[in-house]
């Protein structure tokens, strides 16, 4: 029988540890930590951080910028998850949503799939789907271009800027001042990936790693598993999660990524360009290629008093960006973090007590 | 404040207060309108007006129609009136089925027949297809009013929360019937609360205020009550009656059950003493035989709605920020 939240909280305040801080990379870690009230249940030495776990989080604002430029193209629909149509570009209030209400034909999807249908249904038209998320999504929009390639749907196409959990966390590590002394590993990422998919974290790095499920029970025994593993000083791999995650995670899934993404270099909010780090459409889908069949261009770096960078990199608290709650708020956001339902900021707004 | 109206103006949270706070009320300012409750009270008559866009027209559990004559029939029951005579404005969008049309028209007549009212006047307007989307309705109401005096500042410290049914059934049903994602046995609640209101008001108990928590959900309805004021309410979260099939749902679509509409729930404030009375009141009927107490009144948290969540921590519950379900009423 799994052990209670009460046993669990009394076993971590009962390890004897100095202040440690730990890091979630998953944008429903955030969620859930934040709506279990986690943080006000934790002993004042042990400090949850959240990483760029929150895909609409880590991207860029120019990216936006240039995605909003794209949503006002004729006979465009644009298609993305409803996380995006929020996000304000450079400009505070600039968002798809406000495209939309100008004009711009933006639909709400809950999967790459229904971009498909949309695709279908409107032949005179090009439908592009915004194609956001880590491993966890990279399969499934993967499956709906492949499945288009079949239909010979030559009105679909995908902006990919899905992007990978490694070089972002080894980007991370590499950056000065990061203090940060276990991950939390997302459990969804890791259903693909498998636990393999975190070795380098012990291996090359000395660092605790403990793959995580989403229930308040599942978050508190993971994090018991992190503080026991710094105590004993022996970090590892564990698999909190066995109920989804496998140790070599879904094949399946990773053969059906590879035929039709390759790893290309990648902007993210706060960390800058990493190297491998986005999953660009292969050469051979180039038709299928938003970025291609469009001329997508970004634009240089956009300037913004938001600090959402230091806030997903964990060298900020989100009430330490002064534009927390007073210009930035969920109903009139500055940064992504604010209006992602997974967003740090969103989080800590929205559920801590100020 | 944005120079255009976009769709979370129309969410039923805070920029929905923005724009009625700083564009209506100013320029259309009188006492009755300025107190800004569900419906205005008119010395012993009490007259509201609704909308109804919602996208499908027919969903699981209602349509349009039976949403259109409920929702005003609600906003009248929760001032303590009886709802009496009901206007309808059908807005129709050429190409629309008249068999469509029909159907919605019987579900308002069967409605009007539950709630004991009639419609006595009405207006219908054709627009160019694709000026509208299939069939907007309006309704106004009016009903004498019977219960005078229910008021969010009537308020104690102390008080119980209750709510009549299961939360979030309306907002799960119509979000899942537009992503076609999923065949349940959900259904919207979609009712009229007259009898429901009038069943806890005749007890006698000491009811400070009754709302049904519509657009923007029992969290919003709830921080409507205290914002501003001196108390705050705290919840308890494993106390919160939600279906599983509601969770389930919400968890899917990224939704919280407690920012989803109700079509056919009230919220009641009651002096604690009555709690328990309202709450046998209400299970009398089958329109709130799953009442709960859900929270209490607090002067801990002046202006706050706080969650005692299932583990023991505690969170605050804002206001619906942006527009969480696209047209759902």
């Amino acid at each position: 029988m799994k052990p209670s939240a009460e046993q669990l909280l009394a076993a971590i305040r009962g390890l004897p540890l100095p202040k440690v801080r730990l890091m979630e990379v998953c944008g429903t870690h955030t969620m859930a930590i934040a709506e279990a009230g986690i943080r006000s249940l934790l002993p004042e030495n042990v400090k949850l951080l959240s990483g760029p776990g929150c895909p609409v989080c880590v991207t860029p604002a120019e990216v936006i910028d240039a995605v909003l430029t794209l949503a006002m193209e004729k006979n465009l629909i644009l298609a993305s998850y409803g996380d995006m149509i929020r996000v304000p570009g450079s400009i505070p209030g600039d968002s798809l949503q406000r495209r939309r209400a100008l004009g711009a034909d933006v639909r709400v999807c809950y999967s790459p799939m229904d971009a498909l249908d949309i695709a279908e249904a409107n032949p005179a038209k090009e439908v592009v789907f915004l194609g956001v998320g880590f491993e966890t999504t990279a399969p499934g929009t993967a499956a709906a271009v492949l499945s288009a390639a079949e239909r010979g749907l030559s009105n679909f196409s995908v902006w990919s800027m899905l992007k990978t959990v490694e070089p972002a966390l080894r980007a991370l590590m590499a950056m000065d001042g990061f203090n940060v002394q276990g991950f939390l590993c997302p459990g969804h990422v890791a259903t693909i990936l498998g636990e393999e998919g975190f070795r380098f974290l012990p291996q090359d790095y000395g660092m605790p790693a403990v793959i995580s499920g989403f229930e308040p029970e599942d978050i508190l025994l993971a994090v018991y598993k992190l503080l026991r593993q710094i105590a004993d000083g022996a970090p590892k791999v564990e698999n909190e999660y066995t109920r989804a995650v496998r140790p070599e995670g879904n094949p399946l899934a990773k053969a059906v990524m590879a035929k039709c993404f390759t790893p290309r270099r990648d902007l993210w909010r706060g960390l800058g360009e990493i190297p491998q780090s986005g999953l660009g459409l292969r050469e051979e889908l180039a038709a299928f290629d938003a970025e291609k069949k469009f001329g997508v261009e970004i634009p240089g770096p956009a300037k913004t008093a938001c600090r959402c960078g230091e806030v997903i990199t964990g060298r900020m608290d989100p009430t330490g960006c002064p534009l927390f709650g007073s210009r930035c708020t969920p109903e009139d956001p500055v940064g992504p973090c604010m209006v992602s339902s997974e967003g740090a900021c969103a989080a800590w707004y929205k559920y801590s007590d100020q | 404040m944005d120079d255009i109206i976009t769709l979370d103006y129309g969410s039923g949270g805070k920029k929905t207060a923005r724009l009625i706070e700083n564009s209506i009320v100013p320029a259309l300012s009188n006492p009755a309108l300025n107190a800004l409750t569900d419906g205005a009270i008119l010395g012993d008559l009490v007259f509201s007006t609704d909308s109804f866009v919602v996208d499908p027209i027919f969903f699981p559990g209602g349509d349009i129609g039976e949403l259109a004559v409920c929702g005003t029939v609600n906003d009248v029951s929760v001032c303590g009136a009886v709802p009496q005579y009901l206007s309808c404005s059908f807005i129709i969008e050429e190409g629309l089925p008249l068999a469509d049309l029909e159907r919605v028209i019987a579900s308002m007549k069967s409605a009007c027949e539950k709630a004991g009212v009639q419609i006595v006047t009405g207006d219908t307007k054709v627009v160019e297809r694709g000026r509208g989307d299939k069939l907007y309705i309006n309704t106004a109401g009016i009903g004498k009013l019977k219960y005078p005096g229910l008021s969010p500042a009537k308020i104690r410290e102390g008080d119980a929360v209750l709510v009549s049914g299961t939360v979030g059934d309306h907002g799960t049903a119509v979000m899942l019937a537009r992503s076609g994602m999923m065949q349940t046995e959900l259904k919207s609640d979609c009712a009229p609360l007259n009898r429901l209101c009038a069943a806890i008001l005749d007890t006698g108990a000491a009811v400070r205020v009754l709302r049904d928590p519509t657009r923007g959900g029992v969290a919003t309805t709830l921080n409507e009550f205290v914002e501003g004021t001196v108390l705050g309410i705290e919840l308890t979260e494993g106390a919160i009656p939600v279906r599983p099939a509601v969770k389930a749902a919400c968890g899917m679509l990224g939704l919280e059950p407690l920012y989803c509409a109700n079509e056919g729930k009230l919220l009641a404030v009651v002096a604690p003493e009555d709690a328990e009375s309202v709450l046998a009141a209400m299970r009398s009927l089958p329109e709130g035989e799953n009442a709960a107490q859900i929270g209490v009144v607090t002067a801990a948290a002046p202006g706050k709605v706080l969650m005692k969540t299932a583990l023991g921590g505690r969170r605050v519950l804002q206001k619906l920020a942006g527009a969480q379900l696209p047209r759902i009423c």
